[in-house]
């Protein structure tokens, strides 16, 4: 057994972390960055964190992922960072030519203190940020948080820096989507636009990190929100937030800095979340909802009402990121199943109390953590057994140890394809969702059946 | 401006090369410039990559967590017994740890970690953060050690520190702390440790029986399918078998300084390579043992009576075809070179992320009129090689591998995601499966990268264009 080391006796920690069920801030900062169009995302630290965070990235899109890095010695580490960050800043301009650099900080930069904003200035006073260009910043120590918390920093930079309001009100509403895949953006986009709203989507990854093969390499592929249309944002009607950890300092930022009013709501994953989506947005937008998009949700609900029979008491054990486990918590327990085990590895309480209140009415006893870490997860599984797990990549340890049918969901996903290209929010991302878990229970059912109980129809 | 002097950094044009232009010279072993997209790692990694595959030893990453997750059994290290190296321990360093030191975190985890596992040894390795907050790795270690009754080793791995072959050294370093610990007792005189092979693949396994059939004893695997016992009676081998320079070369002279260990640089990749690395051990031990020679030459003979048919089909079909080579250490790139050739193709790039100068002299000698050979190379430059020299296969590591496929050229993995052993006899047939099943695939049919040559690549609007839209009311 590859996880033969972790025993069933659930023991506190206070000092170590097994397996863990997050990353550090950078990562979601690239990722971010990479979400504005011609935006080459700066790693202000030593060259390894940023050759992780691409290749990281890289295993999970199987896309190029570009990113510069500071590449600090023992020198910069004793005298700061500036010659180097300046010096990059010089480089980066002259040879890759981006429309934006977006600093993040790592450990090491944050603990030596360099001051970001003071350097950049320095650069510009120094000539070395050509005319029209953008140099934004976002600190990101890894100490604090996780990925989703560096993903929302830099999200929030985007407003920081570009939003402006020119006190003339354009008829636009803000999106921002959230720490979720460039399908999921996609996605949402499609379904801003079947309801006829005009909108700017931040940050939007799709076409950079789900990019089609056209036999070029492309430095700054074709995706991404340009700065024109993130400058216009301080002037939208009304924001809408997906996620409250990775949207919603955005979104307030922007109601601070450009009064432009927000709603935060939870990811749109599943019947119920893409509702008040949508709803929330027919409202701000005073639009009505088209008879195609209510198709979609029809036949979303066809397949719970089809299957129902299947999902009825099934356990589920889930990792992942806090905002997509609120709505995934939901949905499930909105289709008869039983989330019993819900764990993410970023810290706040906030997520223990949403998730308790999501499975109150489960009629099972529920382990929830945030902060917690894939050892811990594992040890409840072994305690308590469940009939599907949820999660990123590494769970598939502890679903071969477990044998316990298992769905990649959430970050990284290095062993499949598919996140990239087919959404899990929205109506159409629900019914995804329904047939991976139907595919993988029945799956497991015919695998198991004795021969007389091996059914044709199901 | 031609695209290559568009995409190349004046500071970098003497550490790009093309043979056949002037006498060579080569500049590396230097910093990354700050502000290219270098695809180098770090000091913690090197260190991470070489001792990872010690499989009964616990793996402690003191800094907070990212280091942890992004090394978290990426690299297919197989181990026939136990896998704690396959599990992600880290601190986690808090904000309350970065200011008031992580000293007793690392107390409390060392303890709770060997009370729950028993590990034969601890490696703790220092992150960046940890060298600046100044926490004492080495007392913490031996205060554990101690009171444990386990080898503790501080691995000084900070990622600024220098680059991964500082972190070779460091690892270096931290496993020779082990050696001379154990008994040496009943090591046959025909017996060697394997340094610088990780067992990808199960890789190690394939060479330790070819030396079994040599008549030779293997003492330890450094590091691949590693045991600290192993590692402790290491200085009981009659030689040191060292491959892939880079990595373990520290760890075979400071075991020749100190318990006088000859060693042989050696490679198993390609079929020449192979054989001379059995052939030169064999004449290591000829004087004990004066029938080992025609032991290996046997062996020898017998694998490449199955080898060399095989590989004329391959040949056949890759006959002329290009390839480039950008690799982590460039030891390994003279092998490929070779492993090309024999399989009729051409290396028309060849650069490593960390070659020494005479690295870089060797490959001078070895590859053809015409080469390009880069030290540290980046995205840009090396689309824009591939692309001048319309190359059939690229090899390379995870990041290069979607630049290779968005240009519509195939890819072959000779680093951690190696899926099948490429080291060996058998070795080159798997690679030159590889190589063929990416560069005669139909793929390429659809996306052929001749459709875009010659032409600039255009940096196309957004396609998101509601906010240019906007109008006021
Ligand atoms: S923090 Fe330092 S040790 Fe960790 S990955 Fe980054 S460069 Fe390497
Ligand atoms: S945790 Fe810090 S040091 Fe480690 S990879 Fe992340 S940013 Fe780099």
């Amino acid at each position: 057994m590859l996880l033969r080391h972790t025993p069933k006796e659930i023991a506190e920690r206070s000092a170590l972390t097994v397996n863990p069920a997050k990353t550090c801030q950078p990562i979601g900062a690239m990722y971010a960055a990479l979400g504005i169009h011609g935006c080459l995302p700066h790693s202000h630290g030593s060259q390894g964190c940023c050759a992780y965070h691409r290749s990281t990235l890289s295993r999970h899109y199987k896309e190029p992922v570009m990113a510069a890095t500071s590449s600090f010695t023992e020198g910069s580490s004793v005298f700061g960072g500036q010659a180097n960050l300046v010096q990059a800043i010089d480089n980066i301009f002259s040879v890759y030519n981006p429309e934006v650099i977006a600093i993040h900080t790592t450990c090491l930069s944050e603990t030596i203190g360099d001051d970001i904003p003071q350097i950049a200035k320095k650069a510009l006073a120094d000539g070395k940020i050509p005319e029209g260009k953008h140099v934004i910043h976002v600190n990101t120590p890894s100490y604090v948080g996780s990925h989703v918390t560096g993903f929302a920093g830099m999200t929030k930079s985007m407003v920081d820096y570009f939003a402006v309001s020119t006190g003339t009100k354009c008829n636009q509403v803000n999106i921002i989507p959230g720490y979720v895949e460039p399908s999921d953006m996609e996605e949402i986009r499609r379904i801003v636009e079947m309801l006829g709203v005009q909108a700017v989507l931040f940050p939007d990854t799709s076409r950079v990190l789900n990019s089609p093969q056209t036999g070029r390499h492309e430095m700054f592929p074709k995706g991404g929100v340009t700065v024109e249309a993130l400058k216009s944002t301080g002037d939208s009607m009304a924001t809408i937030a997906l996620g409250r950890l990775a949207s919603g300092p955005a979104a307030r930022a922007l109601d601070t800095k450009c009064k432009v009013p927000c709603e935060i709501l939870d990811l749109p994953i599943g019947l119920r979340k893409t509702d008040v989506f949508i709803d929330t947005l027919r409202r701000i937008a005073g639009v009505s909802v088209p008879e195609s998009l209510n198709v979609e949700r029809g036949q979303l609900l066809d397949i719970v009402t089809d299957m129902h029979h299947c999902f009825y008491g099934k356990t589920v054990g889930l990792v992942g990121d806090p905002d997509q486990l609120i709505s995934l918590t939901e949905f499930l327990v909105s289709i008869d199943m039983r989330p019993i085990h819900v764990l993410t590895g970023t810290p706040g309480k906030e997520f223990e109390n949403r998730i308790r209140e999501i499975t109150r009415d489960v009629p099972r006893s529920v382990n929830v953590r945030a902060g917690g870490d894939m050892f811990l997860f594992h040890q409840w599984v072994k305690n308590d057994p469940v009939d599907l797990m949820m999660g990123n990549t590494y769970l598939k340890y502890i679903a071969r140890d477990e044998d316990i049918p298992f769905i990649r969901f959430g970050f990284p996903i290095l062993d499949r394809v598919g996140h990239s290209y087919f959404p899990t929010v929205g109506y159409r991302g629900g019914m995804r969702l329904l047939e991976k878990i139907l595919d993988t229970l029945l799956e497991r059912q015919d695998r198991d059946a004795p021969e007389e109980r091996f059914e044709l129809v199901m | 401006m031609s695209l290559e002097q568009s995409v190349i950094f004046d500071e970098r044009k003497d550490q790009i090369h093309r043979k056949g232009d002037a006498p060579f010279t080569m500049g590396c072993n230097r910093e990354s410039l700050a502000g290219a997209v270098s695809q180098r790692a770090c000091v913690f990694c090197g260190s991470r990559v070489v001792l990872y595959p010690i499989a009964d030893a616990v793996h402690l990453v003191h800094g907070p967590i990212g280091c942890a997750s992004y090394t978290w059994d990426i690299r297919g290290a197989l181990s026939s017994g136990p896998a704690l190296h396959r599990l992600s321990f880290s601190t986690d360093l808090q904000e309350k740890d970065v200011i008031f030191g992580g000293e007793e975190k690392l107390y409390k985890a060392l303890v709770e970690l060997i009370d729950r596992h028993a590990p034969a040894a601890a490696f703790v390795y220092s992150t960046c953060i940890v060298g600046i907050i100044g926490d004492d790795l080495n007392a913490v270690c031996a205060r554990v050690s101690r009171e444990k009754g386990i080898p503790v080793l501080p691995v000084q791995s900070e990622g600024f520190k220098g680059n991964k072959r500082s972190g070779y050294h460091a690892a270096c370093k931290a496993m020779f702390q082990l050696m001379g610990k154990g008994s040496t007792e009943g090591i046959s005189p025909l017996s060697v440790n394997l340094l610088g092979d990780f067992n990808l693949a199960g890789e190690i396994w394939i060479i330790r029986e070819y030396f079994r059939q040599m008549g030779i004893e293997t003492v330890a695997n450094i590091t691949g399918d590693g045991r600290v016992a192993d590692i402790r009676r290491a200085h009981g081998a009659a030689l040191n078998v060292v491959q892939c320079s880079g990595a373990t070369m520290d760890l075979a002279k400071m075991m020749q300084e100190t318990f006088g260990t000859p060693f042989l640089r050696v490679s198993y990749f390609g079929v020449e390579d192979m054989a001379e690395s059995l052939y030169a051990v064999a004449r290591f031990f000829l004087q004990r043992d004066p029938a080992i020679m025609d032991r290996t030459r046997a062996l020898v003979r017998e694998e490449l009576a199955v080898l060399y048919p095989r590989l004329q089909e391959y040949r056949r079909a890759l006959e002329g075809k290009k390839a480039a080579i950008y690799v982590g250490g460039a030891f390994k790139a003279f092998s490929l070179v070779k492993a090309f050739r024999l399989l009729g193709m051409q290396v028309v790039l060849a650069g490593s992320q960390t070659g020494t100068e005479e690295d870089y002299q060797e490959l001078y000698e070895i590859t053809d009129e015409g080469t390009i050979i880069v030290d540290d190379s980046n995205p840009l430059e090396l689309s824009s090689f591939l692309k001048e020299k319309d190359v059939d296969i690229f090899v390379g590591g995870v990041k290069e591998r979607p630049i290779a496929y968005k240009l519509g050229v195939g890819f072959c993995d000779h680093n951690h995601e190696r899926k099948e052993p490429l080291e060996g006899f058998v070795g080159m047939l798997n690679f030159a499966k590889e190589v063929h099943s990416s560069v005669m695939s139909p793929v390429w049919r659809f996306v052929p990268r001749s459709i875009h040559r010659g032409k600039e690549p255009a940096f196309t609007e957004s396609l998101f264009k509601a906010g240019a839209e906007c109008r006021p009311n």
